[in-house]
C-alpha cells in the first residue's frame, strides 16, 4: 500500500514517511547532449541545494565561534555547574538542560500512548468515512502556532491545572514513598509538570501522525492472515502491525522528541523561569534552555552572559540533530524493510 | 475465565482505551479553539486594525503589529519560495543518485524540525550582532530560513509523484531536460506544491522565537525593514506575560487573529490539495 494513497495531503511539518521513489533517474539512453538551458538550470537548482547544505554547517560553525568565549572559560564544567549568575559572570546550564530533558520526558510519557490509541483508532477502528476528518483534525491540532498554546497554557490550563489537579496528585500519588516526592509542593500551576503536559499535548498529532502512516505501510496481507487465524484486532494491532512497523513508530517517537527539546513558546510560558532548583518536585518552577534564552537574550550583556547563552543554544541544537538524525535514519530503514518484504 | 473470553476482554479495554485516546487529543483542539475564539472574539474591535500599540493603561489596538507581520511574512515567502522550489527540484529531477542529492535531503529534513530559537540565534549572530542594529530583515531571513526547508520537502515529494511516462512523453518529444521540468513535471506538480507553500506560510505566520532576537518589536508605526520591526507573536508574547488586563486582551485577539489565519491557511492548502488531479 503506497503511503501517500491513505491520506493525500502531506503534512510536511511532520517529516513524514516518504513516498516510494517512483520513477528510476530519468531515461538516461533517452537524455540528448545538454543544450546550455540545460547546464544552466541544472547549475541553478544545485546552488540552491548547496545552500540549504551550508546553511547547516553556518549554523554550527557560527554558533561556535560566537559561544566561543564561554566555552573556553567553562570548558566541560558548563554542563553540570548550576549557578546561573550574571552579575558575578559565573554560568553553569545545568538547570535548564535539567528543565529541558525533564519536561521533554514527561511530554514523551504522556504523549506515546496516546498517540498511539490515536492512530490506532485512525487505521484500525475508525469508520473509513471518518478516518479523513478525524486526521485532519488532529493535524490542525498539529498547526496551530506554539504561541497559542503558550497564552493558553499560561492564563486558562495553569490555573485550573494549579487549583483542581495538582492538590488531587499531591493527595494521591504525592504519598507514596520515593515517587511521591515528585508530586508535592505548593500548587503553582505553573512549573515543570505544567510545561510537559502543554508539550505533550503539542508532539501528541507529530507523534501521531508518522504512526498513523507507519502503520498503513504494513501490507494487509500480513493482518489479513492474522485475522484468519483468529486473531483480535487489538492482537493484529500488537503482534502484526507494531512489530512489523517498530523501527517507523521509534522513528516517530524521536521525531516528537526532537519537537519537545526545541519548542520554545509554550515552555516559555508556563514553566516559571527560575534559575534555582531546591528539590526534585515536578511542581516547581524551573528553566530550559529554550526557555532561558526567549527570557535572558535581547537584555543580555554582549559578554560572557551572550556567549554562555549562545552557548545554550548550541547544546540544544547539538541535542536536536542527534535526536532528528536517529529518527531520520531509523524511518529510512523502515523504507528499506518495508522494499525487502513486500 | 476461559482464554477466550480473556482475550475478548483485553480486545474490548485495547479499544476502549484507543478511543479514549482520540478523544483526548480532539478534547484539547476543541478546548484550545473554544477558549482562544471566546476570549478573542470579544476583544476584536475596529481599533484593534487602525491604532498601535499601547502603553499599558491606555487604548490601542495591533495596526503595527498586524503590518509588520504581514511585510515581514510576505517577504520571507518571496525569499524562501523561489529558493525552496529550485532547491526541491534539483532533489526531485536531478539528485536521485549521488552523494550531494542525499546529503542535503537528510540535512534538510533536520533542518525541517530544528528548534527554530537556534534559527533566530544564528541569524543574530550573522546579521545582528555584525550590523549592530536588531531591523526586519533579520526577521525575514530568519523566517525564510525556516520556509525553505518545508517547500523543499513537499516540491521533492509533489515531482516524485507526477508519472515517468510523462516525462517520457516529452523527452521522446525531444525536449530538453529543463523545458520537461519546467514545461511538465512543475505543472503536473504545481497543486501539490502550492500546497507546500501554503502550509510553510502557515507555519512561520505564528513563529515568534525566530523573531525575538532579529526582528525584536517596535512600538510605533514603522515600514522600514532595517529598523526594529513591530510583528504579532512577539507582542503577543510581550502583553500576554504582562501583568496588564488590557494588554491581556489585546494579546488574545492577536492570538485568535493568528489563530485563524493558520487554521485557514491549512483549510485552503487541504481544499487544494484534494482538488488537484494528482495521482
Amino acid at each position: 500500500m503506497d503511503v501517500t494513497a491513505a491520506s493525500p495531503v502531506v503534512p510536511v511539518t511532520t517529516n513524514r514517511v516518504e513516498p516510494r521513489r517512483e520513477h528510476s533517474p530519468a531515461p538516461r539512453t533517452l537524455r540528448r547532449k545538454s543544450g546550455f538551458g540545460d547546464a544552466l538550470f541544472l547549475n541553478i537548482t544545485r546552488f540552491f541545494a548547496i545552500l540549504t547544505l551550508l546553511t547547516l554547517v553556518g549554523i554550527i560553525v557560527s554558533l561556535v565561534i560566537s559561544s566561543w568565549p564561554a566555552l573556553q572559560k567553562f570548558g566541560f564544567s558548563f554542563l553540570w555547574q548550576s549557578e546561573w549568575n550574571p552579575p558575578a559572570e559565573k554560568f553553569g546550564a545545568f538547570i535548564p538542560i535539567y528543565g529541558t530533558l525533564v519536561t521533554s520526558l514527561i511530554a514523551l510519557v504522556i504523549a506515546i500512548p496516546v498517540s498511539f490509541g490515536i492512530a490506532f483508532f485512525l487505521t484500525e477502528l475508525s469508520p473509513v468515512w471518518l478516518r479523513r476528518p478525524l486526521g485532519t483534525a488532529i493535524e490542525l491540532l498539529a498547526a496551530i502556532p506554539s504561541i497559542v498554546y503558550g497564552m493558553w497554557g499560561l492564563l486558562v490550563f495553569a490555573p485550573l491545572f494549579g487549583e483542581y489537579a495538582q492538590p488531587a496528585l499531591a493527595a494521591t500519588v504525592g504519598q507514596l514513598p520515593f515517587v511521591g516526592a515528585l508530586f508535592r509542593g505548593p500548587p503553582l500551576g505553573i512549573g515543570l509538570l505544567t510545561a510537559g503536559i502543554i508539550l505533550a499535548i503539542m508532539i501528541i498529532p507529530f507523534i501521531a501522525a508518522v504512526m498513523r502512516d507507519v502503520f498503513n505501510v504494513t501490507p494487509a496481507m500480513l493482518k489479513e492472515s492474522a485475522y484468519a487465524l483468529g486473531a483480535t484486532t487489538w492482537e493484529v494491532m500488537w503482534r502484526v502491525v507494531l512489530s512489523y512497523t517498530k523501527v517507523g513508530v521509534v522513528g516517530g517517537i524521536m521525531l516528537g522528541l526532537g519537537r519537545a527539546l526545541g519548542e520554545t513558546m509554550a515552555v516559555t510560558f508556563v514553566i516559571g523561569n527560575t534559575n534555582f532548583l531546591s528539590n526534585v518536585s515536578l511542581f516547581s518552577p524551573g528553566n530550559s534552555i529554550t526557555s532561558a534564552l526567549a527570557n535572558e537574550f535581547q537584555e543580555a550583556d554582549p559578554g560572557l552572559h551572550s556567549a554562555a547563552l549562545i552557548e545554550l543554544g548550541l547544546i540544544l541544537f547539538l541535542i536536536t540533530f542527534i535526536v532528528l538524525a536517529a529518527s531520520k535514519l531509523l524511518l529510512m530503514r523502515l523504507r528499506v524493510h518495508e522494499g525487502s518484504k513486500t | 475465565m476461559t482464554l477466550h473470553a480473556k482475550r475478548r476482554l483485553v480486545n474490548r479495554v485495547a479499544l476502549a482505551l484507543s478511543l479514549a485516546a482520540m478523544v483526548f487529543g480532539l478534547f484539547w483542539l476543541l478546548a484550545i479553539l473554544f477558549e482562544v475564539t471566546r476570549l478573542g472574539f470579544s476583544a476584536l474591535s475596529l481599533d484593534l486594525f487602525t491604532k498601535m500599540t499601547p502603553p499599558p493603561g491606555s487604548e490601542g489596538g495591533l495596526a503595527n503589529a498586524i503590518a509588520g507581520s504581514l511585510i515581514m511574512v510576505g517577504l520571507a515567502m518571496a525569499v524562501g519560495t523561489p529558493v525552496g522550489i529550485l532547491a526541491g527540484i534539483y532533489l526531485g529531477e536531478y539528485g536521485q543518485r549521488g552523494w550531494l542529492a542525499s546529503a542535503t535531503r537528510f540535512f534538510n529534513d533536520i533542518l525541517l524540525s530544528a528548534p527554530s530559537i537556534v534559527i533566530g540565534l544564528f541569524v543574530y549572530a550573522v546579521m545582528v550582532s555584525t550590523m549592530k542594529s536588531f531591523s526586519g530583515l533579520a526577521g525575514i531571513v530568519a523566517l525564510s530560513l525556516i520556509v525553505i526547508p518545508v517547500v523543499i520537502r513537499t516540491t521533492e515529494n509533489m515531482l516524485l509523484l507526477v508519472p515517468n511516462t510523462l516525462r517520457e512523453a516529452a523527452f521522446a518529444l525531444g525536449a530538453q531536460k529543463w523545458k520537461v521540468i519546467t514545461l511538465v513535471t512543475a505543472r503536473a506538480a504545481r497543486a501539490g506544491i502550492v500546497t507546500g507553500i501554503l502550509l510553510a506560510m502557515a507555519r512561520i505566520a505564528g513563529e515568534t522565537a525566530p523573531l525575538l532576537f532579529t526582528a525584536l518589536s517596535n512600538q510605533f508605526w514603522s515600514l522600514d525593514i532595517t529598523e526594529p520591526m513591530a510583528n504579532l507573536p512577539v507582542t503577543i508574547f510581550k502583553f500576554a506575560m504582562s501583568p496588564f488586563s488590557d494588554w491581556q486582551q489585546l494579546a488574545w485577539a492577536g492570538v485568535f487573529l493568528i489563530t485563524l489565519g493558520v487554521l485557514l491557511l491549512n483549510i485552503v492548502a487541504r481544499v487544494l490539495f484534494k482538488d488537484a488531479p494528482h495521482t
